[in-house]
This record gives C-alpha cells, structure tokens and sequence, in this order.
C-alpha cells in the first residue's frame, strides 16, 4: 500500500517532512489542499473543494481558494478530506508491551494521585505514536491508569490525563492541553468472578467485604474532596504556616469547576453514585467506559454531562443481556440527548477507535453521529472545540486524505497533516511489511 | 395430553425440516469462489445447495426469503476458537497432554455460541489453550445453538491436536506469580524455545516406537502368531494419528524462528502441519510455510500485548498470501468471532487484498484449512446450505447480520431476536417478582430481619433467574490462550 502512496510526488514530500523540517518552518506548515471532498464534520459536505492551510491553522475553504505565492500545493485529486480522528481515551506514550512491566507506566502505586501528569511519561519515540497515527488518529487522550481493579486494589484518582498530538520531537511539542481531566475509578460494587479469583489465587470474597470496601472507597474520596477544600481555604486564608501541597494543588482547578474528574463507572449504579458525588461536590465530571445505562442515561442528560464511551466491540455484561447489548450502547446515549465520544481505552487497539464509532452505527446510531463522535465531540468534551475536530477556518489543520470514509476498515489512510504539517504515515508495521515483502 | 401435543409438534417439525427447501430471493450473493451475483438467487433443498444464479424459481412449498437489496454470503468460519468449552481451556500440568479432548468438554449452553451466530459464524474450530507444547485434541463445530453436544459436532470433519511454541509453553518452565497464584510453581521442562523444539521431537520419537511396536504385532497377528499386545497409550495414540495424516496439528506459533523449527521437525519425523495459529511472524518464512503445505490462521491486525509480538504487522495475512500461504482470519475471542467479516475488511487496508481474498480469509480459506471446503466455506451447487444474510456488503463496518442458516435450518433471526426480548424480559420479571414474593414471606414469617436473622425462606426453593451458563469472563482468562 505504502508504494501507491509514493505515487503521489507531493505526498513523497510530505512523507519526507524531517528533512523539510530544516528548511523553513514558516513555510512547512502552510499547504494548499486542492481537488478534494471536503468533509467538515460541523458543516455541509463540499465536492471538488479546496482548504488553504497557513502558519498550521485553516484559512480558508471553499471551491475557489487561491494560495499566496511559494505556497506547497497539495493535488488530492479523488481523495476526501476530513478532520483528524481523537482517540479521547488511551494510554498511548505510557505503555509499550502490555505484559511487560517495564515498558508500561501506568496505575502508580497510592489511592490518590492528582498531581501525577500523563504527558511527563508520554514517549515521543514510541512505535505506538506511528502505528496509530496510519489510522487516521491525530490526537489521544492518555490516561495514567487503567482502572484496573483485577486485583481489587486499584488506585481511585490515577493522575492527570493529557490531549497529544501525535506528532512533534518532545511531549512538550506534542501536548495539546495538559491536565484536561482526573483520571478516576469510582467505587463500585463489583464481585470478583470465582474463576479470576482462582486465578489470582486471593481468598474467596464475600459479597459483605466488597459492599465494606465499597463504602470504604466512597467515605475515603469523600474525605480526600473534604480535605482539599480545607487546604483551598488554608491557602486563601495566606496564614504564616500555610504549606503547599503538590496533591492538594492538582485539585484546586477540579474545586473550581476548571479541571473535570474523568469517571471511570461501569453500572448504572455507579454511574448514579458519580453523578450524585458531582453534585454534592459542584464539580464537573465526565463519565468513561459504562457498560450498563437503564436510567442512567436521562440522568447524564438532565446534568448535561458527557461520556466517553469504550469498546462498542465487547461483550454484553450478562449472560441473558441482548446480544447486541454493548452494540446499542451509542445509539442509546444518543437517542437520551447525551454527548459521547470514543475511547478505546488501551494502546493495542488504540488505532481501531474508528471501527467502535462505526459498529455503533451499524447498531442505529446515525452515521453523522458516529463520524463526530470520532472528532468534534471529543473536541467539545475536553474544551479543546476552538482548535480542533472539524474543518473550520481558524482551527489547526489536523487532516487526513482518504479513499473513502475513514470509519470503514477498507478505507485506506493516504496522507496527514498535523497543525498544519505533513506527517509520515511509516510505522514499524509498514516497515516490516516493504523489507519483508522483498524477501526474494 | 401435554406430551402427545409436544411430540406431535416434533413429528410436525421433523418432517418440515426434510423436505424443507429455502429459496432466498434477488440478493447480492457473494459466492467467495466464483464471483458475485448482482440480483441473485440461492436454493437450499434438505440443507444443501442445489441452485445458484438469476432465475430460480421457488419449488412447491419453499420457504421465501426476499433478498432484495441484501447481501448473502456462506457462514463465516473461525480456525480458532475457545468457546463452546466447559471451564478452563488449558490442561497446565503436563508437557504433552494429547490425550485429553476438547469433544469431552464441549458446552452447548455456552450463549456465546449465540452471540457467534448473531454475528454470521456458523463453524468453528475448537481448540485447547496454548499452555503446553502438544495440547489436547481438537473438534470442529458447528454452531447450531439449541442442540445438545454431540449435534455440534462437524459431521466428518478431521479432528485435530494443538501444539504451541514459544513463550506460552515455556512459561511453566520459569512460573511468575501471577499463573501459579503467588506460591512457588513447580517448574516444568521445557523452559525455552530450544526445549519447546526437542519436546515436540521427543514425543514424536516415542509415538514412531509405540507405531512400529503395533505394527509389528498387527503383523505378527496377521500371520496367525499370538504375541502379547503392546500396552495401549492414549497420550500417544493420537501422535499416530498424526503420524498416519488421520489427525491435523493446529500449533500455535509468533516468532519465525520457531515456526522454522517445528516445519523441520515435522519433515524429520514425517507428518505435516496443517495450519500455524496466530503465526505473526508468518510473513518472514512464508515461503517455507507454503513450501510445507501448511495454512496460516492469523490475527488481522493484534500487535503489541507480548513481546514475541515485537514485530507483529497488519501486513501479515497479505504478504503470506501473495506467497501462496492460504491464510484465514481468526478471532480466539467470544467477542472477536462475532465480526470477522469487518476483521476481514482490514486485509483491504493492510496490504490492498481484494474484496473476495478478503471474504475468502473468514469463510473458504479456513474451511481449506479444516479440510471441509467440499462441504462449507463457499456459495456453491452441493455445499451446506450455511448462509449469512446482511443489510449490507459485509465487509463494510456498518453491515448488520440479519439471518444465519446452517444446513438450511435457521438459527439466528434478528426480528425474532427483538420479539424474543420481550417474552424474556417478561419471564425475568416474572422469576425476580416471585423471588422477592418468597423472600417477604419468609420475612413476615420470621419477624423483621428475615433472612439476615437466621430465618429460612418457606416457600418452594426458588430458581434465580440465572441464564444456563454463568461462566466466566474468558476474555480476561486468555491472556494464556493467546
């Protein structure tokens, strides 16, 4: 595939963008992308259009753009244009090999941890960043934990989790905004299956000690809000003793409504409890990766809260739930007047948000809808609409060129611009495909 | 009189089901072997195919199905699979466990086998987990959902025996806390690839020794002597049927190196292997691979989870198959198997595989692999009637299964599924209202604190609205699968 793609002499440009990097950085990030079907998510579709990108944000789009002088021109004569997808939960940059534990940064060892900040860990040199960026994937969101509980010892507050652009030489070039959300898994009653608990070779639970750990876990987070509040009022208060707190310092912006706990809450019965948490605390939340709405879902509707919704390719939670329980889930959030977006919550499948998007389409959510919950939700879930998730003049240039919608697996990825710049879409996977295929 | 009407209702349906013939109608029928038909027609006749093509007329009482801007095409057929088996997958203790057999195992309650079928699957290899380096035996399937075990079985089809190379089957030779509980393992040989290697050989010199011994007691007996038989030794008995081409190995490999070696051994010792599992690596010996005649039943696009992955690429299935690999498309997941046809979709991406070599990896390429190709895999005159019908072209990721046969019989309607959930959601009520119902008795009987004070329920024991199976949550057990 990668050779059709050296067919295309200004794409062969794009695709040597490090070089170009040492010439001019004004002019690298400025293209005019001509004879495409524009797909802007927040507008109409455009056929034959043309989109002027300078200095790395949309300048113009329409059907007659000219470019200044000395402007790259960029012929994607048959190809669509469309925004670049988010991820809005992975832990790409932090894990390498999952089953290694060397190369994985997540679930630091505490039950609170909000100072902790995804994108200090966040490896630009990751052979992840590549691989999911070939997918169409502009930005991820990467979580510092994993919710895990497999062992019933998860942490509740993981750290901060950070927007990246998949493209730059340092996380600090890479992040899109830092510190978009707290990281959180919320108490819920879970009961450990018996064969995992073989498995792990832990004493057998009874349902008594996971309702006390339960509450145990919803009085500690309690306490830990109650405690922040006091310092936020310490620290007003300017008294001679008063000492920081780097913990305490990472949840001022969640007190004053800036900073948004990202709940991780599987059960409808969990997913009521943060929502009631949110209210007591007056704090904004984000729900993550349920499994199960029933009423749930016109309560997230009547706080206007967002969720992030995991895998649409999953299994449905009981035995005599309907097959296509997991399937519906969008479309039942969407019919209840909820804004969702996709996360995939992992690194492996992180590239493959967009098939979740579509599965749930073929489920009836509207394909509008699935298309913008790939892009412009996310966007508008994390405050970071003004910059990125549509084709819209004044917003970075984030934009794949495609054969065909980029939530079909037979879509075939042809170029990409992050803000504005060409980005390679080589990767260890298309490496190992050209020197392995000339194996004589 | 209850009986007679049921056994009635029986007869009625056995007879149906004889002389049933199923025509479905003006659909876009992508037979995976001979093209597509663009308003096409298939005819199912006792549950095979017995016409493909424009104009068929529906014969005296056929079931009519109209097909008008739907896309049919054969069952979809996953060469890896561990649903449908009772408990564990892995029989962890021993290095070369063959002699037990997933065929004893097998769960027809397993809702998973359902939730395949919603998904167009309709035969799946069942395999043992990939703990040891000869596994157990193998059974094909087919997923007719409501029969008992036995029924499942794929009629005729070459049972098999699974191998696994590389860190899976090594990893009893150096234990981590997490497989064996946080108590020290007892360490089982072998431990390494090299180890993995001679054990395969190892037991392979044993089974040609234990061949020869019956051999030349089958001769002895032939000319009429009475020599003792040797002892019976059922870990090696299927060694012999390897041996003898009677049974497939299905070795479960990642690394190049390994794959290399198990090809060489089995050249050594005489059998052959019919298909390497997941095979990441294939890419890099896949002329060796075809050279031997062996298939590759790969994963679209998993990389990243182990490190014998490292070099793991979606451009795996494609390559193999420009080298003239025949390559089919697994799920090893209750949940993968039930869209391999947008897994399939994928090889389009990686590698620009046409629509029909990308159909061809979930249905006839597997079904070459299992050696039922004469009978499944492909829409063609004298195949099982095992059909999938879509709402849409199945290799797009917005298609939707609508109805699944299996030998003409249908087994999974999306219309009757909706009507279902409603009668299901009534009886569930209905059971959880009669639990409560009970539970309040027992209280008023035992004064408050009911149950929590020691107080027993009176009424008839109460039945909890369990589903048949409450099994357990696989996909998180398979990490040793993989």
């Amino acid at each position: 595939m990668r050779s059709k793609v050296f067919q295309n002499p200004p794409l062969l440009a794009a695709s040597l963008c490090l070089a170009a990097l040492t010439l001019s950085a004004a002019a690298d990030d400025s293209v005019l992308i001509k004879n495409v079907t524009i797909h802007p998510v927040t507008s109409a579709d455009i056929v034959n259009g043309s989109v002027l990108v300078v200095d790395g944000k949309i300048t113009e789009i329409g059907i007659k753009v000219t470019a200044a002088k000395g402007i790259k021109v960029y012929d994607g004569k048959g190809l669509h244009l469309y925004p670049g997808l988010i991820n809005a939960a992975s832990n790409v940059g932090l894990s390498e090999i999952s089953s290694i534990r060397d190369t994985v940064d997540l679930d630091e060892i505490g039950t609170f941890n909000p100072q902790l900040k995804a994108e200090v860990a966040f490896n630009p040199s990751s052979e992840h960043v590549p691989i999911v960026r070939a997918a169409g994937i502009t930005t991820v969101l990467s979580l510092p934990g994993t919710g895990g509980n497999f062992r019933g010892e998860g942490a509740i507050i993981s750290g901060q989790a950070s927007l990246m652009h998949l493209s730059g030489w340092t996380w600090e070039e890479m992040a899109l905004k830092r510190g978009v959300a707290l990281d959180v898994t919320f108490p819920q009653i879970q009961m450990p299956s018996r064969q995992i608990q073989q498995f792990l070779g832990t004493p057998a639970r009874t349902f008594a000690d996971v309702e006390r750990d339960y509450k145990l876990k919803l009085e500690q987070l309690s306490n830990f809000f109650e405690d922040a509040r006091r310092y936020a009022k310490a620290k007003a208060a300017g008294g001679a003793d008063f000492q920081p707190d780097p913990k305490f310092e990472a949840m001022l912006p969640v007190l004053e409504g800036k900073r948004a706990l990202f709940v991780r809450a599987e059960k409808e019965r969990a997913i009521k409890d943060a929502v009631e948490f949110a209210d007591k605390e007056k704090i904004k939340i984000i729900i993550a990766e349920p499994r199960e709405l029933g009423a749930s879902a016109a309560l997230l509707k009547q706080h206007a809260i967002p969720v992030v919704l995991g895998d649409t390719l999953s299994l449905p939670l009981k035995d005599d739930d309907a097959y296509d329980s997991q399937y519906t889930l969008p479309s039942q959030l969407q019919a209840a007047g909820v804004k969702f977006c996709f996360g995939t919550f992992d690194v492996e499948f992180a590239r493959n948000v967009a098939f979740n998007a579509a599965a749930a389409a073929a489920f009836d959510l509207p394909p509008g809808e699935a298309l913008k919950s790939v892009t412009i939700n996310a966007a508008e879930i994390f405050g970071v609409a003004d910059q990125v998730g549509s084709i819209e003049k004044g917003k970075l240039a984030d934009l794949i060129l495609t054969d065909g919608d980029p939530l079909e697996a037979k879509t075939s990825i042809k170029a990409m611009f992050i803000a504005g710049k060409a980005v390679s879409l080589e990767s260890r996977h298309t490496r190992l495909n050209d020197l392995w295929s000339s194996r004589p | 009189m209850r009986l007679v009407k049921s056994t009635l209702c029986l007869l009625v349906a056995c007879a149906a089901l004889q002389g049933e013939s199923i025509l479905i109608r003006n659909a876009t029928v992508l037979t995976v072997s001979k093209g597509t038909i663009e308003k096409g027609s298939v005819l199912v006749v006792d549950g095979k195919i017995t016409a493909v093509g424009r104009n068929i007329s529906a014969p005296a009482g056929a079931t009519v199905i109209d097909g008008t801007g739907k896309f049919l095409s054969p069952g979809l057929i996953d060469c890896h699979s561990h649903t449908a088996v009772e408990g564990g997958v892995n029989e962890g203790s021993l290095s070369d466990t063959s002699m037990v057999n997933i065929r004893d195992v097998l769960d027809p309650l397993d809702i998973n086998i359902y939730r395949a079928l919603a998904g167009g699957l309709t035969v799946s290899n069942v395999l043992h987990g990939s703990a040891n380096a000869i596994g157990g035996q193998t059974i094909v399937i087919k997923l007719r959902w409501g029969k008992r075990a036995k029924d499942l079985i794929f009629e005729g089809a070459t049972p098999g025996i699974k191998f696994a190379l590389g860190e899976n089957p090594k990893r009893q030779g150096y234990p981590s806390d997490l497989f064996s509980g946080g108590q020290a393992a007892e360490r089982r040989y072998p431990g390494t690839r090299l180890g993995v290697e001679d054990e395969i050989r190892e037991d392979f010199t044993q089974a040609k020794i234990y061949q020869a011994k019956w051999k030349l007691y089958n001769e002895q007996v032939a000319k009429g002597e009475h020599p003792i038989p040797p002892r019976k030794d059922l870990r090696l008995e299927p060694l012999v049927e390897v041996l003898e081409g009677k049974r497939y190995v299905h070795a479960h490999s990642y690394r190049a190196d390994e794959i290399l070696a198990l090809i060489r051994t089995a050249d050594e010792m005489g059998f052959k292997i019919r298909t390497f599992q997941h095979v990441l690596e294939g890419y890099k010996v896949a002329k060796e691979i075809a050279a031997h005649g062996a298939g590759a039943s790969t994963f679209s696009d998993w990389y990243g989870y182990k490190y014998e992955v490292i070099d793991a690429t979606p451009y795996n299935a494609a390559i193999m198959t420009r080298k003239g690999v025949v390559v089919s498309l697994n799920s090893d997941s209750d949940e993968l198997q039930r869209h391999l046809n947008w897994d399939a979709a994928k090889t389009i991406r990686y590698g620009g595989m046409t629509e029909d070599q990308a159909l061809a990896m979930v249905t006839l390429n597997p079904a070459k692999q299992l050696g039922i190709d004469d009978k499944v895999g492909s829409i063609e005159v004298g195949k099982s009637g095992d059909l999938v019908l879509y709402d849409k072209h199945p290799l797009s990721n917005y298609s939707r299964v609508l109805k699944v046969w299996i030998d003409g019989t249908q087994y999974f309607d999306r219309d009757q599924d909706l009507k279902d959930r409603v009668q299901l959601a009534a009886r569930k009520k209905e059971l959880l209202d009669k639990e409560k119902a009970a539970e309040d008795a027992a209280k008023r009987q035992n004064g408050p604190g009911g149950r929590g004070s020691g107080g027993k329920p009176t009424g008839p024991p109460e039945k909890k609205p369990d589903t048949p199976n409450p099994g357990p949550p696989k996909p998180e057990l398979k990490e040793a699968a993989r």
